[in-house]
């Protein structure tokens, strides 16, 4: 049995949120710190108390805390030396590993994320604007209360219209697998690829291959937790048109160029089941959207290509032991949303979001470093994720298709990294221990 | 290609998860690991070369997420002691595939061989870390490496022998 009571509950659910604000803080001693968490600590939701009170409640809180901000809080080196050494490190410092090279190394990241000066991540999720600006004031007032708590940076994160669906800047359907996991009470969409085993995400539990082994100490901090990496991620819309255009001569090749980039038309249709057309009731149909696979129905990529986003960092059938590289995803989009037509205006805006997993090196270093940044994946080489994956204009994109293939050279950067950290998810009894000094 | 002391080219170092990635060559990636056995399981290794033939027999593609070409197990003796001599030839470096490697051995049965080396770590199926620690620790560079067909990887050459086979085919149904 999963402790629902005790979970953070953002690793099993998404609260129903328009808008949100995630506040990168500073601790300048452990009092400070434990004093401004005494305050937060009650403001945070189990998966309990969450899913009991979604009807009325208006806003939804998470806590995680880098390494550093754990060592600031307090807890002692005996226990620090405990958590692996990805996480000790820090994202930054893993830059060359995940590929955060060039425009997307973290000497060009914002928001005093790098440093051990960062110590914790408030995400704060509301229904609407108006309720974050009324939220967003009381967590200023709890930072007033605890002195010696900063603020280091924040970002406001928001839902971008059309509002019938969660989807990014680029206007591709979003939140479309969702990992179900065993004990949570949720039932795998078609294709989603089963239940899994709440160990690969949340730590104390068997994953898919044992009992729990090697976590972090003592049981009380490690238990419940989990790790969460952050990545901002701007979208280069403007130039994403513009590609779009220079490579589709009509409205319908361009949404086809989309489409095989990703691997789904924006409406969220899979290429597998759409190849030739989109199918936005396809792609609206969670029973329908995710139901498929790669080894027998596109073994050569002639509907989703083998280098396309979703083929990368969700293999399915053609990655071996699939069920142990999942991860959740949540966040939301920043930024303002680019008029049709309308060209690049220079704002920034993307996609702030969050990968959680039970082992950073395991699960997200490696889609990264091996699904994502491999020009080799799937002997393609001279290829990265064209979405997410580092392009500095060298690269290419093949599409196979009949008789012969397309290829596109120059490959221009979509998406550059913009930020960046890992944290650690504590469950609530490790947040109160947090508290009391360890 | 000559491969300076070490195993590293110093100003080409690509680092991979668990450290700095050894090179590709015309021989591809690969390791060769050399390690003393613990003494008297000499029979254990060639019982686990029967359990690992019935394996591949049973699933001929049981290895294939490793994209190796060849394997080679060899035991030898010096000095009295026995050692073990396990080199792979692959394409891609072992680091990105630890996981799936560990996991496939620790099914597969293959793990009762670097059981019986000295210094394996006994928690080896939960923390990939010590395993690539170990098998860091017991690879023994190359300081040369020669490819008849260079960089050529495993797929390529079993998709060059379907055409083969299809165009041979071809030509039988054409007469």
């Amino acid at each position: 049995m999963l402790d629902l009571d005790d979970i953070q509950y953002i690793l099993l659910n998404r609260a129903p949120a328009r808008a949100g604000r995630y506040e990168f803080l500073t601790f300048d001693s452990a009092a400070a710190g434990r004093a401004w968490l005494s305050a937060m600590v009650e403001q945070v939701q189990s998966v309990a108390a969450m899913r009991a009170s979604i009807a009325d409640e208006k806003r939804w809180v998470t806590l995680a805390f880098t390494w550093h901000g754990l060592r600031a809080l307090g807890v002692d080196e005996a226990s620090l030396a405990t958590f692996p050494e990805e996480f000790r490190q820090g994202m930054a410092a893993r830059a060359a590993i995940l590929g955060d090279t060039g425009a997307n190394h973290p000497d060009h990241w914002v928001g005093d994320l790098t440093g051990p000066e960062l110590h914790a991540i408030v995400l704060l999720f509301t229904r609407d604007i108006a309720d974050r600006a009324h939220y967003q004031e009381e967590l200023a007032s709890i930072r007033a209360g605890a002195p010696g708590t900063d603020l280091l940076s924040a970002i406001d994160v928001e839902a971008i219209p059309p509002f019938d669906h969660a989807h990014d800047h680029f206007g591709y359907r979003d939140q479309l697998t969702n990992p179900a996991i065993e004990g949570s009470g949720d039932e795998p969409t078609p294709g989603s690829g089963g239940l899994l085993k709440p160990g690969e995400f949340i730590l104390g539990y068997p994953d898919e291959v044992g009992p729990p082994a090697g976590l972090p100490q003592p049981e009380v901090l490690a238990r419940n937790g989990s790790y969460m990496a952050y990545r901002r991620l701007q979208e280069h819309v403007g130039k994403f048109r513009e590609f779009l255009a220079e490579h589709g001569e009509t409205p319908a090749e361009q949404e086809l160029l989309a489409a095989k980039l990703m691997g789904r038309w924006r409406s969220g249709a899979p290429l597998v089941l759409a190849p030739d057309a989109d199918d936005p009731e396809l792609g609206a149909d969670p029973q329908r959207n995710n139901d498929f696979n790669y080894a027998q129905d596109d073994p050569h990529g002639y509907a989703v290509p083998l280098g396309a986003h979703i083929r990368r960092v969700n293999p399915r059938d053609t990655a071996a032991s699939i069920n142990r590289h999942r991860m959740i995803r949540r966040g939301a989009t920043y930024g303002p949303p680019l008029p049709d037509n309308a060209p690049e205006d220079g704002q920034e805006r993307g996609v702030a979001a969050f990968l959680l997993c039970a082992s950073l090196i395991r699960q997200f270093e490696f889609a990264q470093n091996v699904w994502i940044n491999d020009k080799n994946f799937h002997e393609l080489g001279n290829e990265r994720d064209p979405i997410v994956g580092t392009q500095d204009g060298t690269l290419e994109f093949k599409i196979p298709t009949r008789p012969i293939r397309r290829r596109i050279t120059g490959l221009p950067a979509f998406t550059t990294v913009r930020g960046g950290a890992y944290f650690f998810i504590p469950g609530l009894a490790a947040l109160h221990w947090l508290v009391a000094g360890g | 290609m000559a491969i300076p002391e070490g195993g590293f080219f110093p100003d080409a170092v690509e680092y991979g998860r668990y450290g700095p990635i050894f090179p590709k060559t015309p021989a591809c990636y690969g390791f060769t690991i050399v390690a003393k056995i613990i003494p008297g399981r000499e029979e254990v290794f060639r019982e686990h070369g029967r359990t690992l033939e019935k394996a591949i027999e049973e699933q001929p593609h049981f290895l294939a997420p490793l994209q190796l070409h060849y394997l080679r197990w060899v035991l030898f003796e010096i000095e009295g002691a026995t050692y073990f001599m396990y080199q792979g030839i692959f394409d891609t470096d072992f680091d990105k595939y630890t996981e799936d490697a560990v996991e496939l051995f620790s099914q597969s049965g293959i793990s009762t061989v670097f059981e019986n080396l000295e210094g394996f770590p006994a928690d080896w199926k939960t923390n990939p870390a010590a395993f690539v620690e170990f098998v860091r620790a017991h690879h023994r560079p190359s300081f040369l490496e020669y490819g008849e067909y260079p960089y050529v990887s495993a797929d390529e050459v079993k998709k060059s022998l379907r055409v083969k086979a299809l165009f041979s085919d071809i030509l039988d149904q054409m007469q």
